[in-house]
């Protein structure tokens, strides 16, 4: 034991990934500056409810809407509402959906990607092929069609989107758990008599962790910004909730008198999305991802 | 190669046919009937307009006469406008989308090509970064926010440019065309610039180079259509975007063109007419990406070769 010790002990420390991919990911100025606003974004919307300078819904009638003031740092709308409020409470809400929605996707794809990837032959070929006919649905138009028929309802917007996130994430995760299969560190693994489970476990998903991570980081942005044209198309999420998407809409309509009721709630998306992006490049980059995304 | 395009063709089949009865049978079980809503309907009058529209026969039956009429290209008559067929409405609509889309795609060719491969020509350098930033910029930067923001400025405070309408004023496809292509233009550069830089660094750009060629001769005649395969493949898809994009730029310009009435259908609950549209452009969008996987073959012969050994 005491001569296998120190190889081993090499060998953890020959193997730290996560800590070669920080560091490189700490040099990309860019992803960052989109990790930093990122957790800022996400800190505000947990604290949205003591955060918040006015309560939801608090109107002013007699005020109306007023440009950018002491009292009201970016204004308020026709109704006297707060737009910094307003766009904290539409975030909370644009984020929920961009991370759960996601996390559907996540869910579905990886298991279905990791069973066809690892099963392999005919339920392979079966569940991929399934997944390619899916692939060239127009989904836009069948996520427009789903909130019609089933009214507008929040969780069917967050399944619905998942549904459709998830078919990327199958493929990159099947390819993974393809390749990784037949590498020879796992067959050493195997060799040394590691049980299957450990193999998964300790080889297959950290090694497939790095797509993964990334493609989720640029899911999210695709997800928002799908739930922002539903909302602006008035399909999506319905008052008295509220998101960035639905402020749009609202803005673009008294852009005119109002110019910061659609500037505003415009460079909070914006923002969040070039964010996300960015920080997802980087990962990718940091992480030596090839691929994933299409 | 022919073998290649009956492949594709028998795997789109079946995408249209899952189209066709999924959107069948959800429109179908929407709560509500087409005439619940409206003021109350004399039983007898009711009576007949479900047997006009076929509602007083069983789903199934309903399923297979929708199908027969679909092979005779008939998508039925609209519930919210009578008198007036899907058709009618779907072909008053088409040609405006279709020229919409069409300065769209030319726009975000034009620029996103020459931005992209001009990256592509001194990579990490200012030339590389600005129109990548650029790029960045379009694609976060969502149709539905573009298009107020450029009707803000050059509409209202500039005033150069008419804000809505199509064919009405001159000018007035300029907003929603530019609005609709940005985004594209900005894919379509960041694929070019990648396809390029792949291309440019192969051994048979740098014989070109030995041979002496200029570098306009080995960027035009040799890199492009090696580089440009990318967004030759993006465009099937990005025919579906740009579908889905001319329902918000639409919306935005007023434009009457399918998108809206898509929109608008949604919101009347017109289930004939949604039935219709989806089927209508989903099939548009199966042969668009048939085109373009097509053209992608043509233009490397490399993809062609994946089904010839039978895939797994």
């Amino acid at each position: 034991m005491s001569i296998v010790a120190p190889v081993f002990e090499n060998a953890e420390k020959g193997s730290s990934l996560w800590h070669d991919a920080w560091l490189r990911l700490r040099k990309n100025k860019l992803a960052l500056f989109g990790g930093s606003v990122m957790l800022f974004m996400v800190s505000v919307a947990l604290l949205t409810p003591w955060l918040a300078p006015y309560s939801y819904e608090a109107q002013n009638l007699d005020l109306g809407a007023s440009p950018p003031s002491a009292a009201h740092w970016l204004g308020t709308d026709i109704f006297g509402r707060d737009v910094l409020t307003q766009i904290m409470y539409g975030g909370r809400i644009s984020l929920a959906v961009g991370f759960i929605a996601t996390a559907v996707a996540l869910l579905i794809g990886v298991t279905w990607g990791a069973v066809a990837g690892y099963v392999g032959g005919r339920v392979d070929a079966i569940m991929m092929r399934l997944v390619d006919i899916l692939y060239a649905l127009p989904f836009m138009i069948f996520i427009v069609l789903l909130m019609v028929v089933f009214g507008r309802n929040i969780l069917l917007l967050f399944l619905a989107i998942g549904a459709v996130e998830w078919l990327t994430m199958a493929r990159i995760m099947r390819s993974q758990v393809q390749s990784l299969r037949q590498q020879e560190f796992v067959e050493a693994a195997v060799s040394v008599g590691l049980s299957p489970t450990a193999i998964i476990r300790k080889h297959v998903v950290p090694n497939a962790l790095g797509p993964i991570i990334v493609y989720t980081t640029l899911t999210i942005p695709s997800v928002m910004l799908l739930e922002a044209f539903l909302s602006f198309l008035g399909l999506g999420i319905q008052p008295p909730a509220t998101s960035w998407g639905l402020l749009i809409s609202y803005g673009a309509e008294t852009m005119e008198e109002y110019p910061w009721l659609l500037i505003f709630p415009g460079c909070a998306l914006t923002l969040t999305l070039f964010s996300l992006n960015f920080l997802g490049d980087g990962l990718r980059d940091a992480l030596d991802v090839r691929g994933s995304k299409d | 190669m022919l073998r290649f395009i009956l492949i594709r063709i028998l795997q789109a089949l079946p995408v249209i046919f899952v189209v066709i009865t999924a959107t069948f049978f959800l429109v179908r079980s929407a709560p509500g009937g087409p005439f619940d809503q409206e003021k109350v309907v004399i039983p007898e009058v009711k009576k007949a307009l479900e047997a006009q529209y076929r509602l007083d026969l069983p789903l199934h039956e309903q399923y297979i006469a929708y199908l027969g009429d679909l092979a005779h290209g008939d998508l039925g008559p609209s519930f919210k406008y009578p008198g007036r067929s899907v058709n009618e409405i779907l072909f008053a609509g088409l040609p405006v989308t279709a020229e919409l889309g069409l300065y769209a795609l030319i726009i975000a060719l034009c620029i996103g090509v020459t931005a992209g491969v001009f990256a592509s020509l001194r990579p990490n350098t200012a030339q590389d970064y600005v129109p990548m930033s650029l790029a960045m910029i379009g694609i976060c930067m969502p149709s539905f926010l573009l298009g107020p923001l450029l009707v803000l400025v050059f509409g209202i405070w500039l005033d150069w440019l008419p804000i809505t309408g199509w064919g009405d004023i001159p000018g007035d496809k300029i907003l929603p065309a530019v609005t609709l292509g940005s985004a594209y233009a900005a894919y379509i550069a960041r694929l070019s610039r990648a396809g390029m830089l792949e291309i440019l660094s192969q051994d048979y750009i740098r014989t070109a180079r030995a041979k002496g060629l200029p570098e306009w001769r080995v960027v035009i005649q040799h890199a492009l259509r090696g580089g440009l395969t990318p967004v030759i493949a993006f465009l099937g898809p990005a025919f579906a975007g740009l579908l889905a994009g001319s329902f918000v730029v639409e919306t935005i310009f007023q434009i009457p063109g399918l998108g809206r009435f898509y929109v608008q259908a949604a919101f009347n609950r017109d289930y004939t007419m949604i039935l219709g549209t989806t089927v209508f452009l989903s099939s548009l969008i199966v042969f668009f990406n048939l085109v373009s996987d097509i053209i992608a073959a043509w233009l490397n012969p490399r993809l062609r070769h994946q089904f010839q050994g039978g895939r797994s």
